[in-house]
């Protein structure tokens, strides 16, 4: 039944060692060093994919990272599943699974295999024409589309791989390790500089390394056997590390590269366990040799794209490097003569070469004559204008090509075959060379694309750089090599060398056919299933960019960035636009190369380090006393503490009454604090805030305000003055790194005459703030020494103490309204002060609290939150806080702004209470306030910054912004709520204590 | 990715600052005397060429300290870096 297409043992196929592995549920096997698609080809297994629109039957199409068709799901039955690998990539390893992708059930029988016959339905721009209309069935569109589009799965349950990434300086980095690479990397590290060589394969040599070309000699012989020595030598070479399996991804500015080196894809699963699947590398590279090598173009005739029709070096890889014969009766279709050395390559190895087809005239190459002898036809000046077979190529048809290769002429010869190679020429891998920002050149002779300039920090050397002659490769590689280096001699350069060259040349981008082109398939973008025919739509369309016609047919768009046909696709709309290639230009290459994983992209920032979280001395307590957690910022912050059976709402009830009825205590650690000292201390928080500092006393505290320059509030805090020039800040828990760079920046540009130091200490202080009727009594018991009377200590003022030996600051401040006191102590004895606060106040039910309940008891005293109660739209007039803005102040940040017109308008959303009619009704934070219930569109007034129940004042209140809120006192207005309107009331924003007599209960 | 020499602390990675646009925009000595439209003008106003352009830079990650400079936006080459308060160069 199978039958094996092993033809003959190859130096890199280990046939000792036997491998087998499930392709679509199917055993099979292959040997080691074979990739899945050389294993499968050796299987006469050839279908082995279906196409993503119209699921046509797709087989291997090229032997390298370019691949389009044969992409598969790895482990395809298990939830790690991996979609989008390429069969032609992927090395074989013990227990491998693998299976075909865009097919169901099954690839032989599929039933997305109608939209071929439906193809008339399918043009350039399908689901954009299509689905636009009737507006109201996008949601049954969408639903059809995303059940029949995507490639593969995704796995559905977390990576369980190890990645990780590794930052590498290097003089030379050299990518690429075909021959130019190779002696440019053995060269450069020869000369002291420190070398890096990588290539995404697993072997070292590129294509020269599996070379049988007679007429291609160095020193008399072979290429691939002289290259082979090169190689050998490497490994004696200091100064130079090789890297293979390793793509590079992007080639950034300043020879900044990432590389994604595979280190255990290729092993069985007993070996990659506990090991680090991939690496990024992070390359910062003094000097860049890009020798990325060129791809081989296809050629584009009617039904280009059945199983078995091949890269004619493709087909020539897999004999020579896998010993696979891909066909039994092979045929091979150029434009060039680099077919005619994949012919004789497998007539060399006895297998069948029944024809070559060759668009051009004729070719005077020294080979010729070899394929003559070998008795190979050759049919000059045709081209094929037909194929088939469904699930495997069975016959060609070929006609005679006009003189201008339009049209074709004569009578259909039919040949029967398996198996085509197909020879368009050669694309230079100028990729990278581009992401870096360099410019391109359009060779008009030669029809490729190749780097216009090399520069002192990068060069492109050997096909990448336009060079495919091994003459014109090793003697310019070794000119660019000494100046680049800046060396005298290289060691190559007194070698032999002999080879042919290519005279003959015809190239046409679109084969014409005997059929109208709207019956024909000539596939441009094979993964996208993008024909000529939809290129010349999108330009009868009206489209001229070839970004746009890019995007509207999908060309280039698919996980190979269409390798293959972008230059068809150009060519294509050059010849039909009438216009020249060059002036065109050409789409843009985007990184990564090849597709990466998300794995190697985050590297090990996953998991808990995917955002690394800081957390206060006093967590552990936290943790042990059954806190929830809430995010703020990066910090983790005690929520709320709920007791056995409470909800969230009961024990922030609870812990509400308590700081107002006896003793709460909260840790206030991850406030933002900011050292600040000089003898300009005062002039600079008088430019900073908005109110005056000057006269604040030593030993005071005072709540400022920080504006932007447009006026807007931007942080709030306490400031105590410590000594003569000495302060400290306090800033919001998610502002502090924000505050502490825009005080640098302006202490660093606009006022660098002020002496002023600021220092970020917030991680070195733990803060536990006492709080509530009893929390001088606790105090008391825990400083006994201290005099707590209002005159000694009063309101906004500040201690430093020692509380068993170590050295505290104790503010008398308050964000509750409650008498409250802030102990600031070391932050290695943060819990140990923290717990003295316990057993000193156990007496008097101390009742710790978090933030859900700070933010409670604040809204009950109108105390504003920074971006929740603001939103950078706020000035402090808005928010009814003029009493903070000094007016006898010549300038602070912000102030001019707030005498712009636009900032006093009268009408401007300002901060009020609101109270609901039913005090139960707790409104929701973000609906939007209206004054007209019947009025469409209605206008929305503001919306509710802050709502929650009061337990101190049994009701609910809310704050809000509101237009004109200012002169709306004991309006009536609506709060649109999910289903219902509620009436509420404004009022007053502080709703506890207005006379502030509880600070000093 | 760019190279950036901080002059304070050499060559370093460019994912150590922070960019903080425009450069050599002064702050206005005596706000209140200006207009409206002239404090917008400082405010809000701000080139953004395509080309050579004067920037401003901080070493966030790093020293902390902020420096000017001279990039093409076009190309993304750095051609000159220099201290707060010196001359910017001239071409
Ligand atoms: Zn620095």
């Amino acid at each position: 039944m199978t039958q094996n297409l092993r033809v003959k043992s190859s130096e890199f196929i280990d046939e000792t060692n036997r491998i087998s592995f499930k392709f679509d549920g199917k055993t099979y096997y292959g040997f080691k060093g074979d990739t899945l698609a050389s294993a499968l080809i050796a299987n006469n297994v050839h279908l082995v994919g279906r196409s993503f629109k119209y699921h046509r039957p797709r087989g291997i199409m090229t032997s390298g990272s370019e691949e389009p068709n044969a992409i598969v799901q790895l482990n395809p039955n298990s939830n790690i599943t991996e979609p989008n690998a390429r069969a032609t990539e992927v090395e074989i390893y013990e227990g491998l699974e693998a299976s075909s992708q865009n097919c169901w059930p099954s690839v032989n029988f599929d039933i997305g295999g109608i939209n071929n016959f439906l193809a008339p339905l399918f043009p350039a721009g399908f689901y954009y024409k299509t689905f636009m209309w009737p507006k109201s069935f996008w949601e049954k569109y969408e639903f059809f589309i995303r059940h029949s589009a995507g490639l593969g799965k995704s796995p559905t349950t977390k990576d369980p791989d190890i990645y990780d990434h590794r930052n590498i300086h290097c003089d030379v980095l050299v990518v690429g390790a075909g021959i130019s690479g190779i002696l440019a990397a053995k060269n450069a590290a020869k000369n002291n500089f420190k070398t890096l060589l990588l290539d995404e394969k697993n072997e070292l040599g590129g294509s020269t390394i599996f070379e049988a070309n007679e007429y291609n000699k160095i020193n008399h012989n072979l290429a691939s056997e002289w290259l082979k020595k090169e190689i050998n030598e490497l490994k004696n070479i200091k100064n130079l590390e090789i890297k293979t399996r390793t793509s590079v991804a992007a080639y950034h500015q300043y020879n900044y590269l990432l590389a994604r080196e595979n280190l255990t894809d290729h092993l069985d699963k007993k070996n990659k366990k506990n090991k680090i699947r991939q690496r990024l590398l992070k390359i910062r590279a003094k000097k860049v040799i890009l020798a990325t090598g060129a791809l081989e173009r296809p050629l584009i005739f009617n039904n280009n794209d059945r199983p078995g029709i091949m890269l004619s070096s493709a087909v020539k890889k897999y004999s020579n490097f896998y010993g696979v014969a891909c066909g039994t009766k092979n045929i091979f279709f150029t434009n060039n003569d680099s077919a005619y050395e994949s012919a004789l390559s497998l007539h060399n190895k006895g297998i069948k070469v029944e024809a070559i087809i060759d668009i051009r005239e004729n070719s005077d190459a020294k080979i010729i004559k070899k394929i003559n002898d070998a008795g190979i036809k050759i049919y000059w000046a045709h081209s094929i204008v037909d194929t088939r077979g469904y699930k495997r190529l069975s016959r060609v048809s070929i006609m005679k090509l006009s003189n201008d290769g339009t049209s074709v002429t004569g009578s259909k010869i039919s040949i029967s075959c398996d198996c085509l190679g197909i020879a368009g020429g050669w694309t230079p891998a100028v990729h990278l060379y581009t992401q870096s920002g360099s410019k391109l050149n359009f060779d008009e002779e030669r029809k490729i694309f190749i780097p216009k300039t090399d520069t002192k920090e990068q060069i492109s050397v050997g096909s990448c750089g336009g060079d495919f002659e091994l003459d014109e490769i090793i003697t310019n590689l070794n000119y660019k090599l000494k100046n680049f280096l800046n060396i005298n001699k290289t060691d190559f350069e007194d070698i032999t060398l002999e080879n042919d060259h290519e005279t003959s040349k015809r190239n046409i981008w679109l084969l014409p056919s005997d059929q109208t082109i709207g019956k024909t398939k000539p596939f441009v973008d094979y993964q996208n299933d993008a024909t000529a025919k939809d290129i010349k739509l999108a330009l009868r369309e009206g489209f001229r960019s070839i970004e746009h016609v890019k995007r509207y047919t999908t060309t280039g768009m698919g996980t190979d960035q269409g390798k293959l046909g972008n230059m068809h696709a150009l060519g294509i709309i050059a010849d039909t636009a009438g216009v020249k290639m060059g002036e065109l230009g050409t789409t843009t290459f985007r990184p990564p190369y090849t597709p990466l994983t998300f794995g190697t992209i985050v590297g090990r920032n996953v998991g808990e380090f995917f955002d690394a979280f800081r957390r206060t001395p006093m967590n552990d307590w936290h943790i042990k006393n059954k806190a929830k957690f809430e995010n703020v910022g990066q910090w983790k912050r005690s929520w709320y503490y709920p007791k056995e059976g409470e909800t969230m709402h009961q024990a922030v009830q609870r812990e509400s009454k308590a700081a107002r009825k006896s003793a709460g205590i909260l840790d206030a650690s991850t406030l933002g604090k900011i050292d600040i000292q000089g003898s300009d201390a005062s002039e600079f928080l008088n430019r900073v805030y908005t109110n005056a500092w000057s006269k604040l006393a030593i030993g005071k505290c005072r709540y400022g305000l920080m504006l932007n320059e447009d006026g807007m509030v931007y942080d709030d805090g306490v400031t105590t003055r410590l000594g003569e020039n000495h302060y400290i800040m306090t800033t919001t828990t998610g502002g502090a790194a924000n505050v502490l760079g825009k005080l640098e920046d302006y202490l660093q540009t606009e006022w660098p005459e002020l002496d002023v130091y600021l220092t970020s200490v917030t991680d070195h202080f733990a803060t536990a703030s006492l709080c509530g009727p009893n929390s001088k009594k606790i105090l008391n018991k825990i400083i006994p020494d201290l005099d707590l009377s209002d005159d000694n200590f009063p309101h906004m003022s500040f201690k430093e103490v020692l509380i068993d030996k170590i050295k505290c600051r104790i503010m008398r401040i308050s964000f509750t309204g409650e008498l409250s006191y802030e102990i600031n102590a070391p932050a290695s004895y943060g819990e140990a002060i923290w717990q003295k606060c316990i057993e000193a106040g156990k007496e008097f039910n101390i009742t710790p609290y978090g933030t859900e309940t700070m933010h409670l008891l604040r809204a009950e005293k109108g105390f504003i939150i920074v971006g929740q109660d603001t939103d950078g739209t706020m000035t402090p007039i808005d928010l009814q806080m003029d009493w903070i803005v000094s007016k006898k102040k010549y300038d602070f940040i912000g102030k001019r702004s707030l005498y712009r017109s636009d900032t006093m308008k009268e009408n401007r959303k300002q901060l009020v209470g609101l109270l609901t009619e039913d005090p139960n009704i707790v409104l929701e934070e973000g609906a939007q306030i209206v004054s007209e219930l019947n009025q469409k569109p209605v206008e929305m007034l503001g919306h509710v910054t802050s709502s929650y129940f009061s337990p101190n004042l049994n009701k609910s209140i809310a704050l809000a912004v509101v237009r004109d809120g200012k002169n709306m006192m004991g309006r009536k207005l609506f709060v649109s709520m999910e289903n219902k309107n509620i009436n509420v009331t404004v009022a007053n924003t502080v709703f506890y204590d207005e006379k502030n007599e509880r600070l000093n209960a | 990715m760019f190279l950036i020499n901080c002059p304070y602390c050499g060559e370093r990675d460019q994912q150590e600052f922070k960019a903080g646009g425009e450069a050599h925009i002064e702050r206005p000595k005596q706000p209140t005397e200006l207009s409206d439209d002239e404090w917008a003008e400082y405010l809000f106003m701000r080139k953004n060429i395509k080309g050579v352009q004067f920037e401003r830079w901080n070493h966030a990650h790093g020293c902390r300290k902020w420096f000017n400079m001279v990039r093409d936006t076009s190309n993304d080459e750095i051609k000159a870096i220099y201290k707060m308060g010196e001359k910017p160069p001239t071409q």
